[in-house]
């Protein structure tokens, strides 16, 4: 295995994005998708931290079974302002717009996306949400849980509830703009020759994503509308006391957030597939089922939002109908990992740190996709709803799947972005130190919620204290594991060994030009003559 | 993409059909023949005058298949929607 | 280098017809978006309607028949003038463009006004939801038809602002020569807006000044 497989001896004829303009101004009002890409990536970053701390503090709350840390109201803060900022503010636009941006128009060989200004629109208004959402935490706080049920939203939560959800329904049209954009973008700006059935899956997957983002996003902005007009007038749409009905919110909110899980996955299903190939120099087993997967889990994706309702008083058949629906989407997402396993079969593998990441990918989501099987079974779901087994089960598809996926995809290209290679040592321990923080804080909490624990106390039993320090240190172990980068990838950036085009000799139109990326991406429009990941026999590109 | 557009005189006789098809829901309200078939003949009607829209001032018709598909899909993710909530509303009050 | 203000990064297209494509492609995934977030409400509405329908044809007879039905006919006319301008546009004519797209915002205008007048009204007869409601001794859900009422027909409403200042802009554009027969594409895209926020008001047309029988 070589590192350097070509070295940057050509000089580039135009100046990387990077040097285009060094203003503020210049980063502010660009419409280049790779600036863009990195803006949405800094403010991913901040908001990933604070949710993080909120994260740590539940942990040291849970250190021990007396509720000594913080009162209950602040603990009902500290989880709602976890889930709300993890998910609208780190989860969702961590793949599609940090690296989907970025690398979108590279892999398919076009100057930009469809609608540069539509892209910097949508990090305002990303912003303009992360800022009220923000401005709601440091106001005091909401304790509704992310899910902003009703009633707790619409009558008895005394916090900001109105800022929160304003927030997220600002940053709700900025996911729409950017699934617009990729959708536009995918269908057409491929470079000629760049057919269907040779894009790279990646883009599959974030074409299947994109989908999911427009279609189900603008149901949550409605909802969040009547959600804050009951709070406001109390009407009673969602009170039975005045005609309505609590379970209308749950099915709209859920008609969004089942769904939502899938944009927190198949981007980093993409990811893993482009991972797998170029450090198993072989193309992806099955690469078209792996394509039709993407697109079977966007859209059985939105059949199945009432395995949430299970124990609320939704009808048993109904019931019936979406845990049945539920285990299809098992369907699509087993293909995925068998393909991904015979992918490696008789691969050149080497062990580079995405690579790392994207195996720790596929054991990690195997485990989060069995226990949600578990949780789709009407009769098991009766028994963990609402314990740890819960937290645990979309932990390990949430951070897991997707921030593994986001860290090897950010490793992947990140000599792409910057130009630089990394430590390559330090950033495989990083990894390795993630993967045991991760399971050393989340599969206690298997043991937890299958024992009875409840979600969202912040005491417990004298029984479960074992457990929960097992949990608390797994974090700590974490946190060094999502530190670490920090420090050399920022020291890459300035210092690192210059990468060339191509440092892992990987196939896909993104390493066929400069690093870091040209200002317009390509001197001339590349043409596409083969499939993606076209390795031969002994793994060259 | 614009070499095929509707002619003036499409445009009116579709703008016509939408007036005629105006005036018949209005009337239809006034002939009462129970409340479900009289919500029934109203949404069909709208359904016609949507299509209407849709085919002609849209320029569905001239669109290709792409655009055609995207067009049906919120109409679709709609009926998602509909059918999967009201598979609760429906059987709540079916005793097992 | 240069400032990215001074040098926009290049449109990603390499003609005009692709640009055009990827216009319509992209007004139509927006109009997709459009039909959900309206949907969410339609579903909302057919719940609690199938929960209180006699409280809900109550609700309705409170309704102006003849305001409802004034008004779909005069955004179906507006409509009609939306058309016939990117016709006008696409033959050169941009005289009468800009005169079909006047009568069409005048519509716009108007049907706003008589939405003003029907509000107006119902405030008059306290049938607005969350301010001193009364039920006129009907049922109480009576408060969640209006609440729909006013929810859906706002909304609707402010769509039609967009499109009225969608439209003046279209106006001076097309007065500056930046939107012609070279350019027609900005007259299509904003007439697929207008339509379909016409087909929103097809659709709550019945389902609230229909249903009283
Ligand atoms: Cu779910």
């Amino acid at each position: 295995m070589s590192l350097l497989v070509e070295s940057s001896k050509a000089p580039p004829r135009m100046p990387s994005y990077l040097e285009a303009g060094h203003t503020v101004r210049s980063w502010l009002f660009t419409l280049d998708h790779k600036r863009i890409g990195i803006l949405y990536m800094a403010a991913i970053t901040v908001f990933f931290s604070i949710a993080a701390s909120a994260a740590a503090l539940m942990r040291i709350e849970l250190l021990t079974p007396a509720g000594d840390v913080v009162t209950s109201e602040t603990y009902n803060r500290l989880f709602t302002m976890h889930g709300v900022l993890m998910v609208w503010f780190f989860l969702i636009p961590s793949i599609p717009s940090v690296l989907g941006n970025f690398i979108i128009p590279l892999m398919i060989g076009a100057r930009d996306v469809a609608f540069p200004r539509l892209n910097l629109l949508s990090w305002y208004l990303f912003m303009a949400g992360g800022i009220l959402a923000t401005y709601s935490i440091v106001a005091g706080g909401v304790d509704t849980g992310w899910t902003f049920y009703t009633p707790y939203s619409s009558t008895y939560s005394n916090g900001h509830v109105m800022a929160m959800a304003a927030g997220v329904f600002i940053a709700g049209f900025s996911s729409i703009a950017t699934g617009l954009n990729f959708i536009v973008t995918i269908h057409k700006l491929r470079a000629p020759g760049l057919t269907w059935t040779r894009l790279p899956l990646f883009l599959w997957s974030m074409y299947a994503t994109s989908i999911i983002l427009v279609l189900a996003t603008p149901v949550l902005a409605i909802t969040l509308v009547l959600m804050a007009m009951e709070r406001l007038w109390g009407v009673g749409i969602f009170d039975p006391k005045l005609g309505g009905d609590p379970l209308l919110f749950q099915h709209l909110f859920w008609f969004y957030s089942h769904p939502a899980v899938y944009i927190m996955i198949l981007p980093g299903m993409g990811v893993v597939s482009e991972t797998l190939a170029a450090f198993a120099r072989k193309p992806v087993f099955g690469y078209r089922v792996v394509a039709a997967s993407s697109m079977a889990i966007a859209i059985l994706g939105f059949l199945v939002w009432g395995h949430h309702m299970f124990v609320s008083s939704q009808s048993v058949y109904a019931g019936v109908v979406f845990s049945l629906l539920s285990f299809l989407v098992a369907v699509p997402s087993a293909i995925k990992v068998f393909s991904w396993t015979a992918t490696l079969y008789r691969g050149h593998i080497t062990f580079e740190t995405p690579m790392l990441y994207a195996l720790g990918f596929i054991g990690l989501f195997t485990v989060g996709g069995l226990t949600g099987i578990f949780l789709a079974s009407l009769a098991v779901d009766v028994h963990v709803h609402d314990t740890y087994f819960v937290i645990a089960h979309f932990h390990y598809i949430m951070v897991g799947g997707m921030v593994m996926a986001y860290m090897g995809g950010l490793h992947y290209w990140w000599p792409k972005i910057s130009g630089r290679l990394y430590h390559e040592w330090t950033a495989r321990i990083a990894a390795l130190i993630t993967f045991i923080g991760f399971n050393l804080t989340f599969f206690p909490q298997f043991v937890l919620g299958y024992l009875g624990m409840p979600r969202r106390y912040h005491m417990y039993p004298e029984q479960f204290q074992t457990l929960n320090v097992l949990s608390t240190a797994g974090a700590s172990i974490l946190a060094v594991g999502y530190a670490l980068p920090l420090f050399y990838l920022g020291w890459s950036f300035f210092f690192g060994r210059r990468a060339g085009p191509n440092p892992w000799g990987a196939t896909g139109l993104e390493w066929k030009t400069a690093s870091p990326a040209p200002e317009h991406n390509f001197e001339t429009t590349p043409v596409v003559t083969t499939g993606a990941y076209a390795y031969d026999a002994e793994g060259n590109p | 993409m614009h070499s095929a557009a509707p002619a003036k005189t499409t445009l009116f006789a579709t703008y016509f059909a939408l007036i005629a098809l105006l005036a018949l829901s209005a009337a239809a309200a006034k002939w009462q023949i129970g409340p479900l078939w009289n919500l029934f003949i109203a949404l069909g009607i709208a359904a016609v005058k949507t299509a209407l829209v849709f085919l002609v001032f849209m320029q569905l018709r001239y669109q290709r298949g792409l655009v055609r598909v995207f067009a049906l899909a919120g109409f679709l993710w709609l009926a998602i929607s509909g059918v999967l909530t009201f598979s609760d509303y429906l059987t709540r009050g079916w005793t097992p | 280098m240069n400032d990215a203000l001074s040098h926009p990064a290049a449109p990603p297209y390499v003609d005009r017809d692709q640009h055009s494509v990827a216009n319509h492609l992209g007004m139509w995934t927006f109009l997709a978006t459009e039909i959900l977030f309206f949907g969410g409400l339609f579903t909302g509405y057919t719940v609690l309607r199938w929960a209180h329908p006699h409280a809900f044809a109550e609700g309705s007879r409170h309704l102006e028949f003849w305001i409802g039905t004034a008004n779909t006919a005069v955004l179906l006319t507006s409509s009609l003038f939306v058309a016939l301008a990117d016709l006008a546009i696409k033959r050169d004519d941009r005289r009468a463009a800009r005169r079909h797209l006047v009568a069409a915002g005048l519509l716009g205008a108007a049907f706003l006004g008589l939405k003003g007048f029907e509000y107006f009204q119902k405030f008059q007869e306290h049938l607005v939801p969350g301010s001193g409601f009364d039920a006129h001794g009907a049922q109480p859900a009576l408060q969640l038809f209006f609440f729909l009422y006013f929810l859906m027909t706002g909304l609707h409403a402010l769509h039609m602002l967009f499109g009225l200042g969608a439209i003046g802009w279209l106006l001076r554009q097309i007065g500056r020569g930046a939107v012609s027969r070279e350019r027609p594409d900005a007259v299509a895209i904003v007439g697929l807006y207008w339509h379909f926020v016409d087909c929103v008001w097809i659709f709550l047309y019945p389902l609230l000044y229909l249903i009283g029988g």
